[in-house]
């Protein structure tokens, strides 16, 4: 990971000095091992606190819908192409944000360095270079980090914010690779066999909409699944509720998504949630060649219509 | 003074299997990377070996979702449109393998569920029929802190038995009459008179081990207004996404939905997990919210953990510092944080 604490408190300090912007919307060292707080910082002592490393996977444009007055963001790939999406959706304007543009290499994903270590409990994480040094009670271990990304950042092909005022490091190479092999596979099951794989996907869900809440694109004031006249959905974790939830939600973000994977590792029970937008992202991308928050010139395909709209299913 | 006895670890899973031919066992199971508890389909499956589970134990009493009544719709039925209690099983229960943190937590909100004046039917019935047998904890995780919350890793609140891993075997400290009953159903017990001081080093040993988070006492001695206004509350939300994590995962969280759900000509009501942290857990029939916004949403959860459930039972806090918030919060709200803030204001002179 570039050393982009440094270059983003410098650049927060001087914004806030300038008073080009009110606050500074990034992360401070966290608590926990792998974990980072998004945090706002308002005077430069407090940017003092900002950080950026492997483990700033949640997505900061979480963190704009109806924002008040200005305010200068970190964002890498997925998060700059998040913010087009708020932009087209009027959910903040372009004049309130600054945009500090960071080339991403890929988060960390400590859930797959937890299995790897089989139980043994993680009391420090440091990155140094292009690896993690782990050590615990009675051990000590280093990881190579480029084989322990989260599975979005594996197969991310838009490392390099596609908006911002300031790129904060040199651009980093794109990879060409499928991301749809997951998918492909999925697609062809059997539908019976399709029923059981999600069913069993979703069996650990307890309903908690962590998944939702950390998803840039669900801001709805009322989401669906507490919307009473009708209801739509129950709220128990009976199956069908609970895939319905899942496959509502994807529906939703279809066309919005930009697979930052904030749902993934907000879930407390791990499921791999992105299994979901992920086949609606490919479909997207089949039917309307579109790609979420690439450009601020074009609508998501759901909620335009245009004339040549592919329609396979009329005759 | 309780009686202590010791039973061989090659013998546990006999004894397991005791319990399982009289009681419904719970114990942790490995699913996936986790423990959870769950009912034992065989003794083997019981993994004393665990930490922690990652949900709290409190869907064996206070399950997610709760069928309380039901009801038939139907028109050629003389019994429609009466509500009846929903049929359970009530029958005899082990929870084997519980934290004494969970435990604790338990108790805790006995304060909400079993009062003197109002009592949850299935809650109460659950607990009556329900023998807690605990595992006392040797390696406390980083995220634990129980002992700063009043509880401790050998902590006997809560249970009716409290077993030690003493290498060999497992050393069970009967705690209640009902434990000794349940434990009087399985075999191979050798009653524990000396010899139990390298118990008493562990003990010790696990309650130095395990991190000091804030004191809740300092907490409870503040102006609870003080408090409530406190500037520190805008700098702790802004990173909260009102996910409601926290207190799916937490022991000592218990607030809940009311709803029905009908299909067809049968309904059903239903009590389900709610969330303070869920925007329209306090929106009112007439269209107002009081907790409209994060920052009082934020608010309320540690003020009622830490201080208002102190000032309303004195008893300590409604948290047994079990750490799983701590672990399931994505963007790291750290209670341990918070509550040293809270600990740290500074108290004002009254007027």
């Amino acid at each position: 990971m570039q050393p982009y604490s440094e270059s983003i408190r410098e650049a927060a300090k001087r914004l806030l000095l300038e008073k080009r912007v009110d606050a500074v919307i990034g992360f401070r060292k966290g608590t926990v091992p792998f974990m980072n707080e998004p945090f706002l910082a308002r005077t430069p002592e407090q940017a003092d606190q900002l950080v950026w490393d492997g483990n700033c996977a949640i997505n900061l444009a979480n963190y704009l819908p109806k924002r008040t007055g200005s305010v200068a963001i970190a964002a890498k790939g997925c998060d700059s192409r998040s913010i087009v999406i708020h932009l087209l959706e009027n959910q903040i304007r372009r004049e309130q944000l600054y945009v500090l543009g960071i080339p991403c290499q890929g988060m960390t994903d400590k859930r797959k360095i937890a299995d790897r270590l089989n139980g043994r409990q993680v009391l420090q994480a440091e990155e140094n270079g292009g690896k993690v040094l782990v050590s615990g009670r009675d051990f000590e271990q280093s990881f190579e980090r480029a084989e322990f990304l989260q599975q979005n950042c594996a197969i991310c092909t838009h490392k390099n914010p596609v908006l911002y005022d300031e790129l904060l490091g040199q651009p980093v190479e794109e990879q060409q690779i499928d991301r749809y092999e997951q998918t492909s596979k999925i697609e062809s099951m059997l539908p019976e066999q399709k029923r059981l794989y999600f069913d069993e996907l979703v069996q650990p869900c307890i309903r908690c909409y962590a998944c939702r809440n950390a998803c840039p694109a669900c801001y709805c004031p009322t989401c669906f699944v507490d919307e009473s006249k009708p209801q739509w959905l129950g709220k128990t974790t009976d199956p069908t509720d609970t895939l319905t939830f899942h496959f509502l939600r994807a529906f939703h973000v279809a066309g919005r998504c930009t697979d930052c994977g904030s749902c993934e590792r907000a879930c407390p029970v791990g499921i791999k949630v992105r299994l979901f937008t992920m086949e609606l992202e490919k479909q997207v991308k089949k039917l309307y060649g579109y790609e979420a928050g690439m450009t601020q010139d074009e609508r998501p395909p759901l909620d335009a219509f245009r004339s040549d709209d592919p329609e396979p299913f009329l005759g | 003074m309780s009686d202590i006895y010791y039973n061989a670890k090659e013998n546990f899973a006999g004894v397991i299997e005791r319990l399982m031919g009289r009681y419904r066992v719970y114990a942790p199971v490995k699913q996936d990377r986790c423990h959870e508890f769950a009912p034992l389909r065989n003794a083997e499956e019981a993994d004393l070996g665990f930490s922690n589970t990652r949900l709290s134990p409190k869907g064996l009493f206070h399950p997610q979702a709760e069928r309380m009544f039901e009801y038939s719709l139907a028109n050629d039925d003389p019994q429609a449109g009466i509500v009846k209690e929903a049929q359970k099983d009530f029958s005899p229960r082990v929870v084997l393998g519980v934290r004494p943190c969970d435990a604790k937590a338990f108790d805790l909100d006995d304060a909400n569920f079993n009062t003197e004046t109002i009592k949850d039917p299935w809650w109460v019935r659950r607990r009556e029929t329900t023998t807690m047998i605990g595992l006392a904890c040797d390696s406390p995780c980083s995220t634990c802190f129980c002992t700063s919350m009043g509880s401790g890793p050998y902590d006997t609140a809560g249970l009716d038995v409290l077993l030690v891993d003493a290498g060999e075997g497992y050393a069970a400290e009967v705690l209640s009459e009902k434990g000794k009953n349940t434990l009087s159903v399985t075999s191979g017990w050798t009653p524990v008179t000396s010899a139990i001081l390298p118990l008493t080093h562990k003990k010790k040993a696990a309650e130095q081990s395990v991190g000091i988070a804030f004191d809740p006492a300092a907490i409870a001695k503040k102006q609870m207004l003080e408090l409530y206004n406190s500037p520190t509350w805008e700098e702790v939300q802004f990173a909260c996404i009102n996910c409601g994590a926290c207190t799916f995962v937490c022991p000592t969280c218990w607030c809940f939905d009311i709803q029905d759900e009908v299909c067809g000509d049968k309904g059903e009501r239903l009590r389900l997990w709610d969330s303070c942290m869920f925007p329209l857990f306090t929106l009112h029939g007439s269209g107002h919210n009081p907790r409209s916004q994060k920052t009082q949403r934020v608010r309320q959860r540690f003020m009622h953990k830490l201080k208002y459930y102190q000032d309303k039972y004195n008893s300590g806090p409604a948290c047994v510092g079990c750490g799983r918030c701590v672990q399931a919060c994505p963007v790291n709200i750290d209670i341990r944080q918070v509550g040293r803030q809270m600990a740290a204001q500074t108290c004002s002179q009254p007027a």
